[in-house]
């Protein structure tokens, strides 16, 4: 009974659009009726307030006008048509929208494919769910994008998706365009399955970290026979030969072709400093680059060897020894990455983590002494070259994409807020919306209630079907239990 | 936060499940790293004598200082205000444009007693059985964890650290992170009586979840009940345990003398509401069934967790219970609950005018994330003041040791983090740190691993 009625409750309130601000609505916009946000469209003004570009330093009292989505003014008496939507942000701070390199929100069911080795034939961007409640948590923490990630069961693993997160819009606006497509590496403790129960019979290689480099070597010499193969068929047809058999499609070897042509970003889960060494040199060897080592915990101790690789790190900012491989994570890991000119990103590879990473950011400042707009680029800019999307998002400059959130104080302070999030122009979540949302819900609840369906069934009656249990929150936990291995 | 707490009692299952494999594990860190801090320990020289000038003193049970002086000797605070009579030899700090903070006390962690999550052969926090009274933290803890120079080099100085598991889990000590031996570190060796209330549908994770699914069901009430009236037999037992005891002490010639039961031993203080009895409920029925069993059972009550506090508040207020709050940094419980819910639970509690802290829950590790948490509460709603109260002087007064700690007072133990800003901001640096009348080095795990590789090309 009491199921039933939150389950309903959950549909009505992931039905409504919780984004929209005041002023909008008060323009008389349609919101919240069905399942799909408007697009709201039209001209914003941001009135007054201490703009963090993150790119070109602080702006102290300036506007910020939004035009179709885009960022298409910044700086002091800005003018808007008529009907824009303004807002009046003296005493606050806009900063862009927080990017997480490293996430599982919105990953229905397992983020793990763990069946075998290598799976790099599985698509992350196939089960996305737009309704997670999370995304909505995760706006109201600042964040606008983030790079879905295949979980880190197995030492090749499926392809990443880099979203936007227009919570209320359906799945396929969530994709970021034109994002360059990724693939998830994992090495150490999790591939070789070390702190996992496994059955009789389920036992699979590799169980070592020689056994993981060894795994992610056949497979670049497979994708590199495949490619041949290709490439001597496209030659052949290119002189005009008739007589040639294109090679047998297959599903696991393009994405590692596409690595292999510069064209699929690697991102590898790692540990240790002997493990990204290893990835490092095996990349050199086969002609590809790491894009990211991610949790990358031990990367302070081959800062170097990462730099001079070309690869950027994303990491926790201070989590560590949950398990062996994070028993040397240490938080100035970021400081000393960045100092040796890695680009790094703090990322949450969690659902509830991701709600603060301004706060792991200011973390930084403490930890190795990196300047405030360095420590902001940790969660903007940074991630945003990461992911291959710094022309679009990761700063407050004239053409990108109006990405951006208004923060009550400097988003580096404990006691700041996020009040207003953005997304191209659109607004995805506002506290003052939500607040008065708060009471119509309550009404909803109520109405609920009373419903029939949700009346007792009689003596005798069969009972309403049990609704499918939503995913579990992903936290950073998980990384040691395995989200999906253990639980189901 | 509880749900490490509770994926931790799972990675100890898990542990047992899969030794072999962890085993190795382990060995190859015991050989490739050090898993004993190099912890710099200075429990065996005496307390100094220091005297710091010019600083800003928060003392948070009173106003601020500006300017002020502060004197501490043989471990304690000996002298505070604008003035202040400065004994002989003492090591004076100039702390110009500093400030001075009592040391933050967490009341809920398992600080010492789980080294890593993943490695059973490092976790020491859940015995075997539902019943253990007699099963004591300050027996097991590590003095050498790394988490524990980690942790007070952030500005926590002191904390509360218990096992957990099963019904009755166990004591709880209270700690000052510094000394070599558990007893060295000890404040309070047996402080709290630890009890994970029965609820309905059992523990957390997967089977909570699907307990939820299933409802309230009458074989869960009816287990939950079972479990209530097994512990409150167990302590009616101690009870009359403790007159027998009593009597025979009385007259020992006269009354036969009764057999020593350990179990019914280490709960006589606390079924006399002598010592405090921790109960971690979350949900608004738990906290509800849990503070109406220690009103039966007149029990000193401590309600750990709380997330559902907030639903509560005007219960709790009208049965005086306070909350250690834990979940501030948790997602709400619900889908369907506000995106604040658990940010702005304390701003509730305060409201109503609950005694409360707020804690990490945390294992160890991000025990040093206290005043995060209380930050992250004060941006919903809490007061900042009551912020900074809410990880010093409140979790010293629910545990009551507000005459030793908490705040900045004389003849307050010694416990004092300056910062050159707000010790609840993230961008706050720390810049000495007294625990016991003690200077204690600024350094960690953390730190010589950074200095050991910073500069490597």
């Amino acid at each position: 009974m009491k199921r039933l009625l939150s389950f309903a409750i959950c549909l009505v309130m992931l039905g409504g659009t919780w984004g929209g601000a005041s002023a909008a609505l008060a323009q008389g916009q349609r919101r919240g009726q069905g399942r799909e946000a408007q697009p709201q469209g039209g001209e914003t003004l941001i009135r007054n307030a201490t703009i963090l570009t993150v790119s070109h330093g602080t702006l102290a009292a300036s506007d910020l006008l939004i035009r179709n989505g885009k960022i298409v003014a910044v700086g002091q008496n800005l003018k808007a048509a008529a009907n824009a939507r303004v807002i009046d942000a003296t005493g606050k701070f806009v900063l862009p929208g927080i990017i997480d390199a490293h996430s599982h929100t919105m990953m229905d069911g397992s983020v793990n494919e763990c069946t075998q080795s290598v799976t790099s034939m599985a698509r992350t961007q196939d089960i996305l769910n737009p309704t997670a409640i999370n995304i909505y948590r995760e706006l109201a923490g600042g964040v606008t994008s983030a790079l879905l990630l295949h979980g880190s069961c197995n030492s090749i693993g499926g392809q990443s998706t880099t979203v936007k997160f227009k919570y209320g819009r359906p799945a396929a606006e969530f994709i970021f365009p034109g994002a360059p497509p990724g693939i998830k590496f994992a090495l150490g403790e999790n591939p070789k399955r070390t702190n996992f129960t496994q059955q009789p019979g389920q036992q699979r290689y590799p169980a070592t970290r020689m056994g993981v480099e060894e795994t992610i070597r056949g497979a670049f010499t497979r994708a590199r026979d495949y490619k041949r193969g290709w490439d001597e068929f496209r030659a052949a047809t290119a002189r005009g030969d008739k007589n040639v058999l294109p090679p047998r499609r297959d599903l696991t070897l393009e994405p590692l072709v596409e690595v292999l042509e510069g064209k699929r970003y690697v991102h590898s889960h790692s540990y240790t400093a002997d493990e990204i060494v290893m990835l490092i040199n095996l990349a050199d060897e086969f002609g590809f680059k790491v894009r990211t080592f991610q949790h990358v915990l031990e990367g302070y101790k081959v800062a170097g060897e990462l730099a001079r690789h070309g690869a950027m790190a994303s990491t926790f900012a201070d989590f560590w020894s949950y398990k062996v491989e994070a028993y040397d994570a240490i938080p100035y890991n970021s400081a000393i990455m960045t100092r040796h000119g890695v680009v790094t990103s703090v990322n949450s590879d969690s659902d509830e983590r991701a709600r603060r990473l301004n706060i792991d950011a200011a973390k930084m400042m403490r930890y190795g002494g990196l300047t405030e707009e360095e420590a902001l680029r940790l969660v903007t800019l940074n991630p945003a070259m990461q992911l291959g999307v710094d022309s679009r998002v990761g700063s407050i400059d004239v053409g990108k994409d109006a990405d951006l959130a208004i923060w009550t104080a400097h988003p580096l302070s404990v006691y700041s807020r996020v009040e207003t999030t953005f997304i191209d122009g659109d607004i995805f979540f506002d506290r003052t919306q939500d607040l008065a949302h708060r009471t119509q819900l309550e009404q909803e609840r109520k109405t609920l209630e009373q419903a029939d369906a949700n009346k007792a069934p009689a003596a005798g009656a069969t009972p309403p079907a049990t609704p499918r249990p939503p995913r579990r929150a992903y936290t950073d936990d998980d990384d040691v239990q395995d989200e999906g291995n253990n639980q189901r | 936060m509880r749900n490490t707490l509770r994926t931790n009692r799972a990675t100890a299952l898990l542990a047992a499940v899969a030794l072999a494999c962890l085993f190795s594990g382990f060995a190859r860190s015991a050989s490739a790293q050090n898993i004993a801090s190099p912890s710099v320990q200075t429990m065996s020289t005496a307390p100094g004598t220091y005297v710091i000038r010019n600083a800003r003193i928060v003392t948070v049970s009173g106003p601020d200082i500006e300017n002020g002086m502060l004197v501490i000797s043989n471990g304690r605070i000996t002298g505070v205000g604008a003035n202040a009579a400065v004994p002989a030899g003492a090591t004076e700090i100039d702390a110009r444009g500093l400030s001075v903070f009592p040391g933050m006390i967490d009341a809920e962690t398992n600080m010492g007693l789980n080294e890593i999550g993943a490695v059973g052969a490092t976790v020491d926090t859940n015995e075997l059985g539902d019943m253990n009274p007699n099963v004591a933290a300050i027996w097991a803890v590590n003095p050498h964890s790394a988490h524990v120079d980690v942790t007070r080099v952030a500005g926590v100085t002191s904390v509360v650290t218990m096992p957990q598991g099963g019904i009755i889990s166990g004591q709880a000590a209270v700690l000052n992170l510094n000394g070599t031996t558990p007893r060295e570190m000890s404040i309070v060796p047996f402080a709290a009586m630890v009890i994970d209330f029965p609820r309905v549908g059992g523990g957390g994770g997967f089977a909570a979840f699907v307990a939820a699914q299933q409802g309230i069901t009458p074989e869960a009430l009816t287990t939950r009940d079972r479990r209530v009236e097994e512990m409150r037999k167990l302590m009616r037992d101690a009870e009359a345990y403790g007159r027998a005891q009593d009597a025979y002490t009385r007259d020992p010639k006269a009354v036969p003398r009764p057999d020593v039961n350990l179990q019914f031993a280490a709960l006589v203080p606390y079924v006399r509401g002598e010592r405090p009895v921790m109960l971690r409920a979350d949900r608004e029925r738990d906290i509800r069934a849990a503070v109406r069993f220690a009103e039966e059972m007149k029990l000193k009550t401590i309600i750990v967790g709380g997330s559902e506090a907030g639903r509560a508040a005007a219960f709790l207020k009208e049965h005086n219970v306070p909350v250690v709050l834990d979940s501030v940094l948790n997602l709400p419980l619900r889908e369907d609950d506000a995106y604040d819910e658990m940010y702005a639970n304390a701003a509730k509690l305060q409201a109503a005018g609950v005694r409360f802290c707020i804690s990490t829950g945390d294992s160890g590790a991000h025990v040093r994330d206290l005043p995060f948490h209380a930050g992250m509460a004060a941006s919903f709603g809490l007061p900042r003041e009551e912020a900074l109260k809410s990880v010093t002087l409140y979790p010293a007064q629910i545990m009551g040791l507000s005459d030793q700690m908490g705040s900045i007072e004389q003849g307050k133990l010694a416990n004092l983090v300056i910062t050159d800003g707000d010790i609840l901001e993230p961008r706050t640096n720390i810049r000495y740190l007294f625990i016991g009348g003690r200077q204690i080095p600024l350094v960690s795990r953390h730190t010589i691993l950074n200095d050991q590789f910073k500069d490597r090309k």
